[in-house]
């Protein structure tokens, strides 16, 4: 008998209508400084373009600050460590991060369709992931403020001082809150350097501060771009350096800290390992890796990058990505039925491609989903690898976009020891139906975050960092605060 | 488990189905997707009555409301089938004659199926022998429950050959089973005894269909069409009450196992007062406004 291979149709017959997130924001043409308290313009007057990735176009201009600039904010920040922040009980400086954390649910809706504009990311996510987790961090170290001395035991928590942090462009709002939070909450100020191609709603959160009612200089935000990042973590007086973002650039911040007082933590890339065993639960799996690797198109610090199958599901779990991919959304960020956005920046979206070519150079098979993609902005459809080895460019550099590597395994040894095939260790997700398999190979995975039969879980009672170049320190939970204070 | 299935009956994770069900739940349904979304419900469903006070004037409404169930201009087409008690079905069948809508009657000792075999499937028969072109049986929870597989197999089996030509739909009373697993099993197990339709619930008792259960159902479905080239339907029956509940089935549908299920042949909702919601959600597209319930008739 010869018969067709049954086929699903994903295309014609009844679907979605557009519908766009409506845009009454009030985003400004032109972004300021927040230095001491006030929106201040940089003092050689020059501003940079903030683009809409998902359509090529001018935002907005922001305020590209200079070493002049980050000079007065640390100063500021000093001041108001001296003189306010610092000697200020904990339970007035958890009131604070309360109202900041209300208001931040209040302007949750105007925030994430900024953020999804700025940053190009689906305004579902941006809703229901980035605004939600963000008010929960300020919520959660907020509890914290007036809690120290029971987060440590015996010791008598002090503040470092000035936190000079820098920020990456992929989560700008929920970045922010990570580390300003638990910064304020044991006493710090700080300086933060959003990325440079996503500002905007870091602006939107200092006017939010102003709103709290946060005394002048406790949080200034210079915005610009790398060079401006080096001169805050950088500056002398600047006691405490915390850094998400590329591994490369975080060797340079480690190697720069050195002999200095800093204290230093580094959240950096990775090349999580998602391990498929054949007793998994199949469909959830499935679910599973599209969410690891495809959230945020994929620009995740912890994406399930690098999918390892037992050999006996490879052909079958393959086929069922191939349909599912299909089934996932490109476009408009702002649609609320978008499931994957736009490529960060021009420049991100040409290192994608680059090591797409690098895939197909090495002799990996790739396969795409089908999607129509915009005219203008940067786009990348949904794809994966096949056939990849170990050894493999895509196996072992972090793509940081919506490209997946599949591998296969066939012992839980063989598995562990692939999953620990990587420069890298920021997380991991193992795929079984038994229980005690994922215990054991938990302990064997060096991964700072593994998830069973699930992936991408955050909450901000968690902590959350690296092994190995994906960084050091943590943040989230009562280990987050561990950086913030001196014992 | 001493009984062996022809194909793999994968494990399901409770948190990770429930999750992906209220993904399906965030699609945003609006202007023609939506009328076109509801209208597409109200063709696949099965307008139902099963209570112990339906006489044969209560059916004469439901089968009317089943032919045109809105004013003409609304431009609503009829429902899929009409569902009634055995006893009702010469009566319904009268009632549709000429529209081509079908009578369903449940059987098998409906709803707790708790009868001797050869009871269940002389209901069966003589259902069928009054007209109805399709049965919804129930399956026997306790004896699945049990393990007895092999059992409940045969008896779904029985049952389709009792049906002759009428149409099979099998119902598993989820709420009763609990577990994904066990609707992922049962599944699977009804659809090789020889089931065309598989359906959550009798409506009798709580819960009802839910989506991660339909979900689990719809998977079964597909894999064992991508497996064999057979497709086989799906009905959530009970607890479907809004258009909105109603449209958030059809989105699982559509992405789960793709436009080919978006029809009444491979899709049915079983439920009496999801209508009504429906009417007034399409009578808003013509109207321009939301008219008050009372402006549109029951079942």
């Amino acid at each position: 008998m010869s018969q067709a291979k049954p086929q699903l149709k994903f295309e014609d017959g009844w679907d979605y209508a557009p519908a766009p997130e409506s845009t009454p924001v009030p985003l400004k043409s032109k972004y300021e400084l927040f230095i001491n308290g006030k929106f201040v313009a940089p003092k050689n007057g020059r501003y940079f373009r903030s683009v809409n990735p998902a359509t090529g176009k001018q935002l907005a201009r922001i305020a590209k600050a200079e070493t002049v600039d980050v000079n007065a904010a640390v100063r500021s920040a000093r001041r108001a460590y001296e003189k306010i922040w610092g000697p200020m009980p904990g339970s007035e400086r958890g009131k604070y991060l309360f109202r900041i954390a209300r208001i931040i649910q209040e302007k949750a809706r105007e925030l994430a369709i900024l953020e999804s504009m700025d940053g190009g990311k689906p305004i579902k996510e941006s809703r229901d992931v980035d605004l939600p987790l963000a008010a929960a961090h300020f919520f959660y170290y907020a509890g914290w403020a007036d809690k120290l001395d029971y987060a440590f035991p015996g010791k008598s928590p002090d503040p470092v001082g000035v936190a000079g942090q820098v920020i990456p462009w992929n989560f700008p709002l929920l970045m922010a809150a990570w580390k300003i939070a638990p910064a304020l909450a044991c006493g710090n100020t700080v300086v933060l350097k959003p990325a440079e191609t996503t500002s905007v709603t870091a602006i939107h959160l200092a006017e939010i501060f102003d709103e709290a009612g946060l005394p002048p200089g406790v949080v200034n935000i210079v915005t610009g771009a790398g060079e401006i990042g080096a001169a805050v973590v950088g500056h002398p007086d600047v006691d405490k350096v915390a850094f998400t973002g590329s591994t490369e650039v975080g060797k340079r911040i480690a190697a720069a800290a050195v002999g200095t007082r800093k204290k230093l933590t580094l959240e950096l890339g990775g090349k999580a390992a998602n391990i498929v065993f054949e007793d998994a639960p199949m469909e959830q799996a499935v679910e599973g890796v599209i969410n690891g690797i495809y959230f945020n198109q994929g620009h995740v610090c912890c994406a399930g990058s690098r999918l390892l199958l037992q050999e006996s599901i490879h052909d079958d779990f393959v086929e069922r990505l191939e349909r599912r991919i299909e089934t996932l959304r490109v476009g408009d960020p702002l649609d609320k039925n978008t499931d994957i956005g736009a490529i960060n920046s021009k420049q991100q979206l040409g290192r994608i491609t680059k090591l797409i070519g690098a895939g197909i150079d090495e002799g990996a098979q790739l396969h795409t989903s089908s999607a129509d993609l915009p005219d203008e902005g940067f786009w990348c459809r949904p794809s994966f690898f096949t056939g990849v080895s170990a050894s493999h460019r895509i196996a072992r550099e972090e793509i940081f976009g919506p490209v997946l590597s599949v591998m296969t395994f066939r012992t839980p040894a063989e598995a562990v020891a692939r999953a620990n095939d990587t420069c890298y260790g920021l997380s991991a997700g193992i795929w079984t139906d038994k229980g005690s398999r994922i215990f054991k190979m938990a302990n064997q995975i060096k991964a700072g975050v593994i998830w069973g039969n699930t992936f991408n879980k955050f909450d901000p009672t968690s902590p959350f960092g690296g092994f190995k170049e994906s960084g050091f320190g943590r943040e989230g939970g009562v280990q987050g605060l561990l950086p913030y204070v001196r014992l | 488990m001493p009984f062996a299935l022809k194909f793999p009956v994968p494990r399901v994770d409770q948190v990770g189905v429930e999750e992906r069900s209220v993904k399906f739940t965030k699609r945003s349904i609006k202007n023609d997707a939506k009328s076109e979304g509801l209208k597409m419900a109200v063709s696949m469903m099965d307008l139902t009555t099963l209570e112990g006070a339906d006489s044969k004037g209560k059916v004469t409404h439901l089968c009317r409301k089943a032919r045109q169930p809105m004013q003409a201009k609304y431009h609503c087409p009829p429902c899929a089938a009409v569902c009634v008690y055995p006893n009702q079905v010469p009566h319904a069948v009268k009632e549709l004659e000429g529209s081509g809508i079908p009578v369903a009657s449940v059987a098998t000792g409906f709803p707790s199926g708790q009868y001797p075999l050869k009871l269940r499937l002389a209901d069966v028969k003589d259902a069928v022998n009054s007209g109805a072109s399709e049965i919804d049986m129930v399956i026997s929870r306790g004896t699945f429950l049990e393990g007895g597989l092999a059992e409940v197999f045969d008896e779904i089996a029985a049952v389709k050959e009792a049906c002759g030509k009428a149409h099979l739909k099998v119902i598993f009373e989820t709420g009763e089973l609990q577990t994904y697993d066990n609707v992922r099993l049962v599944s699977q197990l009804s659809i090789e005894a020889g089931a065309d339709f598989i359906k959550t619930s009798t409506g009798k008792v709580s819960p009802a269909a839910t989506l991660p259960v339909t979900l689990v159902m719809v998977e079964t479905v597909r894999d064992h069409y991508l497996a064999t080239g057979r497709k086989i339907g799906v009905k959530p029956a009970g607890g479907i009450r809004t258009a909105k509940q109603a449209l958030q089935y059809l989105v699982m549908v559509k992405e789960t196992v793709g436009n080919d299920w978006l029809t009444p042949e491979l899709f049915r909702f079983g439920a009496s007062s999801l209508l009504g919601d429906v009417e007034l959600q399409l009578a808003k597209f013509v109207d321009g406004n939301y008219q008050s319930a009372d402006y549109f008739s029951n079942g």
